[in-house]
């Protein structure tokens, strides 16, 4: 054992393609399956997530209009940029679920492996989802599927990284961008995420990771108006059955959560890709 | 204006069509009676009372989702796929058979011009099912696993502006993907639906896997919030949709909505002014503009706006507005006094805000509710002319410069159903095609619609498709 003093990492969010604090000063003790302390999160605020909200949206024409190969190429990054981080996810994971090393390490190669999959659908989506429309007559009539905006994603609380993972991937192949709040008793992996993210060629504002309670910022993700969907994964039934009625207000897509975290190592098919998208249907007409 | 002649009139005749003085609710294949207070469904050309109708309680309510659920569970649910596809056949084509009786009752009961329900609403209602039939026997080929499975009973609201077209996009897919329904109609127009019980009868579809109950706004609330009910759909206004999501939150009801627009009809000024114009009069006055995907938002690249507008009055000013029943009819009825006044209410904001109101000269029809075609320009994008949905015949003109400030212009909305744009230049479409945040784009046509091209909106104008593959994925859970 090397007796040098290591250098600790300040756990800050990711917000903006930048790792600020909270607006509101506030950080909270993230304690590890034993009880040690680990560090201190930033406990980000509404404000926080108002601004996320505004840098998704401005992200949102870029990311979408992305040919679906560079988005598949800029995630595909990431999972490479995930295996070299390998090590310190494991440490995370372990300490925070309070789990093996060797279990921790399937967790986040699962969750690798995850990423590289989503990667692959960005240019498949419109093939398998899309259509052309024999409809009867003169017109040439075409659908496909067009990412539904800004998705608020409130990530497992459980699983924190593969669950996480297994919602982000699926919202960002389909061109959206996000606005995540994290486990908020296991966020240190959503934040190396983000590390991983900013060094990944995504452009800025397409994530935000904001460590914190969904309780708290969940109301004023799900009645922002400038929010377009929002993934429920992460809270718990009565929480999420006021968010579902209060996303109501502005139509928002809603994914409701099952009654317990499922086992996210399950295919999960296109069920996290499909509640994400729009399809667009186009009419012109044939002649000479 | 040039005079033009006359037209003789043309009326089609009624007499194909037996309004009963009184109708029940159609409930586990019979007519029964309703308990709910009954409704006087009025013609919307003459004020005439058509009939009276009986309406659903809590109770009727409650016997319609038993019924469907015990036609799910033994009738409809393990019938063979191939058998349901060739009731919903047998049910296209009684349509076809009794497609003059459907058009002159929906005349009759909606107000819309004889031409259009003849010519579009019934043949499409017809053609929803035909295209479905087949779908039933095909399902493991929908993209949704290699076993679909239905999700129960549907509960369905439609509303009154394509009365039987409504209830053919919402009873066709339930049915071919093996759901049995309850459907409200609207409360201003039962009568269709009611006549297609009777065609349900013809089809010997199993008692229960249709059930039809009449009604207002507490029918409909009873019908989405039934404990029993698995899959709510409906169409109608955005603040409605709103109230039914409140309702279902937190339970495991499936919902799609399909909402209000305010659609963008974007005029380039290389596209064939004569052609635009025929797209914009069909974009906004098709069914008296009481159409959610209406171009009611016309706007116009400012170098031919001038040009544009004079040619669209002068068009406007040979649309005959008036006997719904006569062939020669463009623009019918408005559909109730409640809209007529909302039309009113609207336009009158128009003035009040600045906007410039143009009406063709013209007499209206001293008895029954109408409404000139009417245009509006020097509208900017924030009066509510051009932010709300009027629903009714009314056109909003504004202009821009590049073919950025039309996209953002067209998307500075809350809706996002459909979209038009009118341009010679492929490259041109393709571009804001893909820029416009609409689930419907019309490039050089308007307003049409086909069972095989899925519908339905981006942002508040709702969630989920009608038509299609796609929709097929409203009424079954995915098998992956």
């Amino acid at each position: 054992m090397s007796d040098r003093l290591t250098v600790r990492k300040t756990y800050k969010l990711y917000l903006g393609g930048a790792f600020p604090r909270s607006e509101s000063g506030r950080t909270y003790e993230v304690r590890d399956a034993k009880g040690h302390f680990l560090a201190n999160a930033a406990w980000a605020s509404r404000k926080d997530a108002r601004d996320a909200v505004v840098a998704a949206r401005g992200a949102f024409a870029t990311w979408s209009a992305a040919t679906a190969y560079n988005r598949g190429q800029v995630l595909y990054r990431v999972a490479e940029v995930m295996e070299g981080r390998a090590a310190q996810f494991v440490e995370e994971v372990a300490a925070g679920e309070g789990i093996s090393s060797s279990k921790a390490r399937a967790e986040v190669d699962a969750a690798i492996d995850r990423w590289v999959w989503y990667a692959g659908w960005t240019d498949k989506l419109a093939a398998v989802l899309g259509s052309t429309n024999p409809v009867a007559g003169p017109y040439f009539g075409f659908s496909l599927p067009e990412p539904t905006g800004v998705v608020a994603v409130l990530a497992p609380q459980r699983s924190s990284l593969l669950g996480l993972v297994s919602v982000l991937a699926p919202v960002l192949a389909g061109g959206n961008t996000a606005v995540v709040v994290s486990s908020r008793d296991r966020p240190l992996p959503a934040i190396t995420l983000g590390e991983v993210l900013a060094t990944s060629d995504l452009p800025a504002g397409v994530v935000a990771l904001l460590t914190g309670d969904a309780a708290e910022i969940g109301p004023w993700l799900a009645e922002h108006a400038d929010v377009d969907a929002i993934d429920l994964a992460g809270a718990p039934a009565p929480l999420a059955m006021e968010l579902e009625r209060s996303a109501a207000g502005t139509v928002k897509r809603v994914l409701r959560a099952p009654a317990e975290e499922p086992d996210w190592t399950a295919d999960p098919g296109l069920s996290r890709l499909r509640p994400f998208l729009e399809t667009k249907s186009v009419w012109h007409p044939m002649g000479v | 204006m040039t005079q033009l002649f006359e037209y003789a009139p043309a009326p089609e005749s009624r007499s194909i069509v037996d309004i009963r003085p009184s109708y029940g609710l159609f409930v586990d294949g019979e007519f029964t009676d309703g308990t709910g207070a009954p409704l006087k469904t009025v013609n919307p050309a003459t004020e005439e009372v058509l009939s009276e109708v009986a309406t659903g309680s809590d109770e009727d309510v409650d016997r319609a989702v038993r019924a469907a659920r015990r036609a799910y569970a033994r009738v409809w649910g393990p019938m063979r796929p191939a058998d349901r596809g060739k009731y919903l056949f047998r049910i296209a084509r009684l349509l076809q058979e009794r497609a003059r009786e459907f058009a002159v009752l929906e005349t009759l009961d909606n107000g819309k011009p004889i031409r259009e329900s003849r010519d579009v609403d019934v043949p499409l209602a017809a053609a929803h099912f035909f295209y479905h039939a087949g779908w039933a026997d095909k399902l493991e080929h929908a993209g949704l696993g290699p076993a679909p499975r239905p999700l129960g009973v549907a509960g369905q609201v439609i509303p009154w502006n394509f009365p039987l077209l409504m209830l053919a996009w919402k009873v066709a897919p339930a049915l071919a993907a093996g759901n049995t329904v309850v459907l409200k109609p609207a409360e201003t127009t039962p009568l269709t639906a009611l006549l297609f019980a009777e065609v349900c009868r013809q089809a010997d579809l199993p008692p229960g896997v249709v059930n039809i109950v009449p009604g207002a706004g507490a029918t409909g609330r009873a019908v989405i919030s039934h404990p029993d009910v698995d899959k709510v759909a409906f169409t109608g206004s955005t603040e409605v949709g709103r109230s039914i999501a409140r309702a279902v939150a937190g339970t495991s009801k499936r919902l799609t909505l399909e909402l209000g627009g305010k659609a963008a009809n974007i005029v380039f000024d290389d596209a064939p002014v004569d052609q635009a114009v025929e797209g914009i009069v069909r974009g906004i006055f098709f069914n008296q503009g009481h159409v959610c995907c209406a171009g009611s938002r016309l706007l116009v690249q400012e170098s031919v706006h001038d040009d544009v507008v004079a040619a669209l009055q002068r068009r406007i000013g040979t649309l005959r507005v008036g006997d719904p029943m006569d062939k020669n009819t463009d623009l019918g009825a408005i559909n109730s006094a409640e809209q007529l006044s909302r039309i009113r209410e609207l336009t009158a904001f128009g003035e009040t805000e600045g906007a410039t109101c143009w009406q063709p000269e013209g007499e209206l029809p001293g008895r029954g509710w109408w409404f000139k075609p009417t245009v509006f320009t020097d509208v900017s994008p924030a009066h509510r002319i051009a932010r709300d949905e009027v629903f009714g015949p009314v056109l909003s003109v504004m202009t821009f410069r590049t073919p950025d400030e039309a996209v953002a212009k067209a998307n500075n909305t809350t809706y996002g159903l459909s979209a038009g744009i009118w341009s010679e230049k492929g490259s041109r479409i393709l571009s804001v095609t893909s820029k416009l945040r609409a689930g419907v784009v019309w490039a050089n046509t308007f307003n049409e619609f086909d069972p095989t091209s899925p519908f339905g909106g981006y942002k508040q104008s709702g969630y989920g498709r009608e038509g299609g593959r796609q929709g097929l994925a409203a009424y079954l859970e995915a098998s992956h």
